[in-house]
């Protein structure tokens, strides 16, 4: 399968690894990955922040560039559900942009939706195996999508991994983008809980599919002086396939 | 405290800046304990009560609910008219009020033609909205809430700060001072204990008072009824007791048939409170029949608009399918944090009031309360009519672009921003220049080579006030790509 992997703008600059991880574990399944140079940003940041001219274009440059690949893959998923859930509001006044967008919404997953979804993808026939404990934050922007249980119940099937639960876990880590500096009171107060339940949960491993969270969540630990080793659930995969070194303090 | 101190909380100066008491409720661990605790176990009741009752289908039926109220929307006047007709023949009275001013004075009329002087009344957001009790006040009418927790702020000149729970900012010692203040009662902090005090106190006002004052749950189109939900049986009593009713109901209330209760009764309790059902259902047809030997001798329904027909016409009138159950208040984050503080600055708070209030008070005097949310969908997830609440923030934030309401300078960044990702040569200048400029920044660097700030310049400053901000890290994920596969591939 040819697949295109939409790495998003804050895996590229702030989680590389991620996208390492992301690309090593589908060439590990069979897939040919291809990483379009021209890909930047799916216009999230200027769509929920009201500017949907510009969001309009920058949904336009996306389908262009993917529209090519037979599946498109991120690891992100509030990217992938600007794609898939939002692109056609944005581009439904032009007829023909609204079809190619349907069409390339249609094929964008999330990373582990990909895998459990798509490829059928099973922990233990694969061989995977991860020992240590970690806990899970779960993204809000997988609610969209229908996925906000999926990493959960994805990380509690790999073998060795002892998930432990996080108090809280469906409540938002306080990131919202822009929110996050313009409304810092309550975003402040959000990922305070975040991280006393990341304490209370008795591991420093945190789980989580999208950058924007792990870097609030991530920060506030630093501040706070609180050890937390955050990766995504590629970053799980590819070290329990032996794909990548296993990184971190536990 | 000043005379008008609950009316303030609920219509500040406008346009109205959320942050000072955004700030104050984010910095109170008292508040932030009993509203987290209160509105966690409320948000988790439901959701483990919904899935029970309704298992896998719970989705599909809020968005049946949400339908029959969308579809009576679509031809409200149809339904008001049907609604009319048929409590008129009931023997109710039906009058209409286009706003607060005309609502407050059609309630003043009529309760002073009838010679009323105490009234009791039950718990309704639409007379918060109209500001009725201060109107029946000044008249000389004497008025008092009769829902223990309206009660207990009318007590304190405090307004309410929760759709459902309005005393969810309040816990018991602040109740047990407030009857040792104003009603002289010894101080006791015992719920038990409290509620007889208030018990005993309202028992004396319902059977002297000569007005009953309600909203209505809902308004059945087909048999001209009004449904009152409450657990405290207080609007049955406002109802069954004093010789004249008022029900101020906003017109989003109808629902075509009382075939279709059921779903509303159900869905409203579970997302309320995770009851079953509400406590006290009454269903009231109108005044006294000759046969019957209880309920007032005269019922009126004020029909109020107060800026809803514009709602309607507008593309936010799926705010009006709104069953004011709370649940979207309870599962919100923002709402846990600052919802305490009256933070939201009107009659409607949480999500739905974030989107209501500038629906119905105008966009540029509540510019904040749309922008204060993190689009965390829990709200969507949780209401039982299927309003798309964060697809409402943001049509109202492209909105506050267009009126440019939003900053000149932000609107540049975002439009520079832009700008930068239309191509991926000019994408990756911006982060080479960022990942210089981040990682001279920078104060420390940690064991994968990431640098870190603890202080970040200009519009990025609000982050680091309590979390320290990561610099790109050294190598993107692009150049690791071209290192590993050179640019032969696309």
């Amino acid at each position: 399968m040819r697949v295109a992997l939409f790495v998003t703008c804050l895996t590229d600059q702030f989680y590389p690894r991620t996208g390492i991880a992301a690309v090593k574990v589908l060439e590990h399944l069979g897939c040919h990955v291809e990483f379009p140079l021209e890909q930047t940003c799916c216009g999230q940041p200027m769509y929920n922040n009201g500017l949907h001219a510009q969001a309009a274009a920058l949904a336009r440059r996306f389908v262009t560039i993917f529209e090519p690949f037979e599946a498109i893959i991120t690891p992100s998923g509030s990217c992938a559900a600007m794609v898939r859930r939002h692109f056609a509001d944005l581009l439904n006044s032009d007829p023909a942009w609204r079809d190619r967008a349907a069409a390339v919404s249609a094929r964008t997953y999330e990373f582990v939706e990909f895998l459990d979804r798509v490829l059928k993808f099973n922990s233990v026939t694969a061989g995977v195996r991860w020992p240590g404990r970690a806990t899970c934050h779960c993204a809000c922007h997988l609610r969209e999508l229908g996925l906000f249980d999926l990493p959960r119940h994805f990380l509690s099937s790999i073998p060795g991994l002892d998930l432990a639960p996080l108090a809280g876990a469906e409540q938002c880590c306080g990131f919202g983008g822009t929110f996050s500096v313009k409304y810092v009171d309550p975003s402040m107060a959000m990922v305070t809980d975040k991280v006393d339940a990341l304490i209370a949960s008795g591991t420093t491993t945190l789980v989580c599919n999208d950058a924007g969270c792990a870097m609030n969540i991530e920060g506030a630990c630093r501040r706070r002086g609180v050890n937390v080793d955050i990766k995504s659930i590629a970053e799980i995969l590819a070290e329990g396939l032996g794909l990548l070194p296993r990184e971190g303090h536990g | 405290m000043s005379a008008h101190h609950a009316h303030d909380i609920l219509f500040p100066a406008l346009p109205y800046d959320m942050k000072p008491r955004s700030t104050r409720a984010a910095g109170d661990i008292q508040l932030q304990q009993f509203v987290n605790s209160a509105t966690r176990s409320k948000d988790s009741g439901r959701r483990s009560t919904c899935r029970e009752t309704f298992g896998e289908r719970y989705d599909d039926l809020r968005r049946y609910a949400g339908s029959i109220k969308q579809q009576t929307l679509d031809h409200l006047d149809t339904h008001i008219n049907r609604y009319i007709d048929n409590a008129q023949k009931h023997g109710v009275h039906v009058h209409f009020a286009k706003d607060a001013a005309q609502a407050n004075a059609i309630c003043l009329e009529i309760a002073q033609s009838r010679h009323c002087h105490v009234c009791v009344k039950s718990k309704s957001m639409v007379t918060e909205e109209t500001g009725l009790v201060p109107a029946l006040q000044a008249a000389g009418i004497e008025t008092v809430e009769t829902d223990l927790g309206e009660f207990i702020l009318q007590l304190d000149d405090d307004a309410p700060s929760h759709i459902v729970t309005p005393m969810i900012h309040k816990d018991r010692t602040a109740v047990g001072r407030a009857f040792t203040r104003e009603l002289g009662t010894p101080y006791s902090q015992d719920p038990a204990e409290l509620t007889k005090i208030a018990r005993d106190h309202m028992r004396a006002l319902f059977q002297k008072a000569d007005l009953g004052i309600s909203g209505a749950n809902f308004l059945i189109a087909d048999d001209g009824s009004l449904v009152l939900c409450t657990n405290e049986g207080n609007a049955d009593l406002s109802v069954g007791l004093p010789r004249v009713h008022i029900a101020l109901v906003g017109i989003e209330k109808l629902i075509p048939a009382l075939s279709d209760l059921p779903i509303f009764l159900k869905l409203l309790a579970r997302s309320a409170t995770a009851q079953p059902i509400t406590v006290y259902t009454t269903i009231v047809k109108g005044p006294r029949q000759p046969t019957e030997c209880g309920g007032p001798d005269e019922v009126h329904v004020v029909l109020l608009d107060n800026g809803r027909t514009g709602l309607l016409a507008s593309d936010a009138r799926e705010l009006l399918r709104c069953i004011r159950c709370g649940a979207c208040l309870n599962a919100c984050p923002v709402y846990r944090k600052v919802g305490g503080g009256h933070a939201y600055g009107a009659v409607y708070s949480g999500p739905i009031g974030a989107v209501l209030t500038p629906a119905l008070l105008g966009l540029a005097n509540y510019a904040d309360l749309p922008r204060a949310s993190s689009l965390c969908g829990a709200c969507r997830e949780a209401c039982p009519v299927d309003i798309d609440i964060p697809g409402q923030l943001i049509r109202l934030r492209a909105k506050l672009v267009d009126q440019r309401s939003m900053p000149w300078s932000e609107r540049t960044m975002m439009k520079a921003w832009t700008w930068t990702l239309k191509t991926s040569a000019r994408y990756r200048l911006a982060s080479r220049l960022l990942r210089w400029a981040a990682t001279h920044m920078s104060d420390s660097v940690d064991a994968q080579g990431r640098a870190w700030l603890k202080r970040a310049p200009g519009p990025a400053a609000g982050w680091t006030v309590g979390r320290d901000l990561p610099a790109p890290m050294p190598q993107s994920f692009r150049e690791w790509w071209l290192r590993e596969h050179g640019s032969h591939r696309p």
